[in-house]
């Protein structure tokens, strides 16, 4: 394993890019891991990667609750993990979904429209007191949006919690991150 | 090419634990796992039937602890599988090699709360290296290799394969994967053995301009069969040495630089010589608690070279100075090439005398020490220990449960071979030395094997007395009698203004004789200082049979020295005989 950057991460919160062996309890290994050692999880995300065998696991972790590098040492002892990359935002990119079901009576429609126009978001569906929206981008963004569309009244929302993939270096041949 | 061989789960099960050179399973069948047991009826593998599923875990323990190969257990699903939750956590904290093999209810009823189930692999995730549950028959060769793979590589520990019952009963087409076919099912497993080199230097450098240096030797020297390398390097550099509880044995305590055991019940001169100490060498040890004492007052001018095959212990209680992953053998072997090439090269090692001489000064005023029995008053165990090491013949394998006597046993007998000590350090598993002693001996059959246990660890898992005399498996056991559970009872008179809170047991219920008796061993009772020698030799001279002998000591005996929980090691409390000369600890 090598060094660790201390200085990634925003504040307290640093992202996991998480690769794994896609095999039926991986996400259950790694959530126990954390309960376990008592290392706080803020979002968590997996999904299958181009190669249906394999997992990505992203997690944004509290490093307030351990340090960094005893989760990653932690993490790497699960024989499912395969490759772990702590990424550092100045050299992520970074995206979050937000799906969110906001009043919006007839004379207010036009507002929360507009709102989501200039956000570059969607409209998902429309209904008689409420409009469902959808917002893609990186996690301040989501942010500022909900922040807005608070006003109307939110009645349902969800986000994804954050994934992200190293930024490309234009310079270097490889992208290659922390194998462990 | 061989024609392809048709068989059944159960029958692709045996022939895998075959293939793995297994000689012996402890075990004990039920519902979902008897398909498995009916191809065993054909198999040289010898299988020993417990009387209790903890047992059986122990036992692979005790077989582990001695042979290096991995322990195997066998035994049913829901409470058999629970049964075995203690003995796998036991091994994952005490990096024991172990396999276990639990039946599961049908994939169809996986999730039904169906008769006998459980989620194993659930409960046992945490304490497990790695576990599996198997859902197809064709699984089942590679889920093996991986077990017996991932147990004894890297860093050692249990791994268990959970197998349904329809898996064991469905056909499959035998194929045994090749090394390959297992490392590349195994992507993200790649332990690191070779040290950095560059790290080994510095290493080699550090420890050559060391003024106060102690060798601190864990259990993990003994995982990697390290004893020889690390001899070597003591003996190049002249630095004392100390053993963890999990190391007793892996450097001889009648060498000139052991200076014995560290921590809470550690020698006065071992604990000592860390917290005076410039340079701790660290060799697959993890800075344990018990070891450490209060960890913001260890060893606070020892800088830290620490060396282990896991690479999360660097830096989790106490960050190194020179952290180097990898196998402790091949580390050692290269330190000790290193220093030769840094003294051929002109470096002077630092001179040692003085601290030399601070140490052996320790060791001349802080010897152990208890009071002998005053004529007619109760037996000292000290004393029976004494007696027990001095009649055992050459390469006995003491074997421990937990408590008070473990603590004696580490402290009195004299170990000076690798691999003749056995002991539940990590998890502190009462009741665990009968069973690991009969695993222990089913390991090395031509060795004797003494268990030393408490009256309180002896009636948690007595009953597999009765598996080791029908197996015919000689063990001996030496109950320590205090009729207390006597550790706790020495927290209550310490730290609890003797308050005394259910801790006695019994001096006359059970009769540890008769029980015995009942189990098919020969009972022998001591009471008198002058019964303890023959009662010992008459033992020593049993091959036939388990023997247990109940000796009666005094409860009021306490373990010293002790290192109180939440003390730095500086404020270690030394027997009271010895307290007088408390600033020569200097």
């Amino acid at each position: 394993m090598s060094g660790v950057n201390p200085n990634a991460g925003h504040g307290n919160h640093q992202v996991l890019s998480v690769l794994v062996q896609n095999r039926p309890g991986v996400l259950a290994r790694v959530a126990s891991l954390f309960a376990r050692r008592g290392y706080n999880i803020v979002s968590l995300a997996v999904a299958p990667t181009d190669r249906d065998d394999y997992s990505r696991i992203s997690i944004v972790v509290d490093v307030e609750s351990a340090s960094i590098e005893q989760i990653v040492k932690q993490l790497f002892k699960l024989v499912e993990v395969v490759r772990i990359q702590e990424l550092d935002p100045r050299r992520s990119v970074e995206r979050e979904l937000m799906m969110a079901t906001v009043r919006a009576s007839a004379e207010q429609r036009g507002q929360v429209i507009e709102l989501v126009n200039i956000f570059e978001g969607k409209i998902l569906a429309v209904g008689s007191e409420a409009v469902t929206v959808s917002l893609d981008g990186s996690p301040e963004k989501i942010d500022d949006f909900e922040e807005l569309l608070r006003q109307y009244g939110i009645v349902e929302s969800q986000r994804t919690g954050r994934v992200a993939l190293p930024k490309l270096d234009r310079s270097a041949r490889s992208t290659k991150g922390k194998a462990g | 090419m061989a024609a392809k061989e048709t068989l059944t789960g159960a029958q692709a099960l045996i022939r895998s634990l075959e293939q793995q050179q297994v000689e012996v399973i402890f075990g004990l069948p039920g519902g979902c796992i008897l398909p498995a047991y009916d191809p065993l009826l054909e198999s040289p593998i010898r299988h020993i039937l417990v009387r209790h599923e903890q047992g059986a875990g122990h036992m692979a323990e005790g077989y582990a602890h001695v042979t290096g190969r991995p322990g195997v257990a066998m035994v049913t699903s829901g409470p058999a599988a629970t049964n075995l939750v203690t003995p796998l956590c036991d091994a994952f904290m005490d990096s024991i090699p172990m396999v276990a093999i639990t039946g599961q209810v049908p994939t169809a009823a996986i999730g039904t709360d169906a008769f006998q189930e459980c989620d194993t692999v659930g409960i046992t995730r945490s304490i497990t290296k790695h576990n599996e549950l198997v859902m197809s028959a064709d699984d089942i060769p590679l889920a093996i290799r991986q077990a017996f793979h991932l147990a004894s590589t890297g860093r050692p520990g249990p791994v268990l394969v959970d197998l349904p019952k329809d898996v064991l009963q469905n056909t499959m087409t035998w194929h045994w994967p090749s090394d390959d076919e297992v490392e590349d099912s195994l992507p993200g497993y790649k332990p690191n053995r070779k040290g950095h080199s560059r790290m080994i230097r510095e290493a080699a450098q550090m420890i050559l301009a060391a003024h106060r240096p102690v060798l601190y030797v864990g259990g993990g020297i003994l995982k990697a069969r390290a004893a020889e390398a690390l001899r070597e390097l003591a003996e190049l550099v002249q630095i004392p040495v100390v053993t963890t509880l999990m190391a007793r044995g892996a450097f001889p305590d009648d060498h000139p630089l052991c200076l014995g055991m560290p921590g809470m019940h550690g020698t006065a001169t071992a604990v000592t010589a860390m917290q005076k100490s410039d340079l701790l060498v660290a060799l697959g040890a993890r800075f344990d608690d018990r070891v450490t004492g209060r960890v913001n007052g260890f060893a606070p001018e020892a800088r830290i070279i620490h060396v282990d095959i896991d690479p999360a212990e660097q830096g989790k209680v106490r960050r190194p100075d020179v952290p180097i992953v990898g196998d402790c053998r091949l580390v050692i072997e290269e330190l000790v090439a290193a220093i030769r090439d840094l003294l051929a090269g002109g470096t002077v090692q630092a001179d040692l005398s003085a601290w030399r001489s601070r140490v052996s000064g320790w060791r001349e005023q802080f010897p152990l020490t208890y009071e002998a029995s005053a004529p007619g008053a109760a037996l000292k165990p000290q004393y029976c220990l004494e007696q027990l090491r001095d009649a055992a013949p050459d390469g006995t394998i003491l074997v421990a449960g937990v408590g008070q006597h473990q603590m004696w046993s580490s402290q009195y007998w004299r170990f000076t071979e690798p691999y003749t000590w056995v002991n539940s350090g990590g998890l502190g598993t009462m009741g665990f030395a009968v069973p690991a002693a009969i695993g222990a001996k089913v390991g090395r059959p031509n060795t004797t094997v003494w268990a030393v246990d408490g009256d309180g660890c002896f009636q948690m898992t007595a009953q597999e007395l009765v598996t080791a005399s029908l197996e015919r498996i000689p063990v001996k056991i030496a109950i320590l009698n205090n009729s207390y559970l006597g550790m706790v009872r020495q927290w209550q008179e310490m730290f609890y203004e003797e308050r005394y809170s259910e801790v006695y047991l019994s001096t006359e219920v059970p009769d540890f004789v008769k029980m015995a008796e009942a189990m098919g061993c020969v009972g022998i009772r001591v009471e008198d200082p002058s019964e303890v020698a023959p009662a010992i030799d008459k033992a020593n001279s049993i091959h036939d049979r388990p023997v247990v002998v109940d000796f009666r000591v005094d409860a009021g005996e306490k373990v010293f020295p002790m290192v109180a929980a939440g003390c730095t090691n500086d404020e270690i409390m030394l027997h009271p005989a010895q307290g007088a000369r408390r600033e020569f600890l200097r």
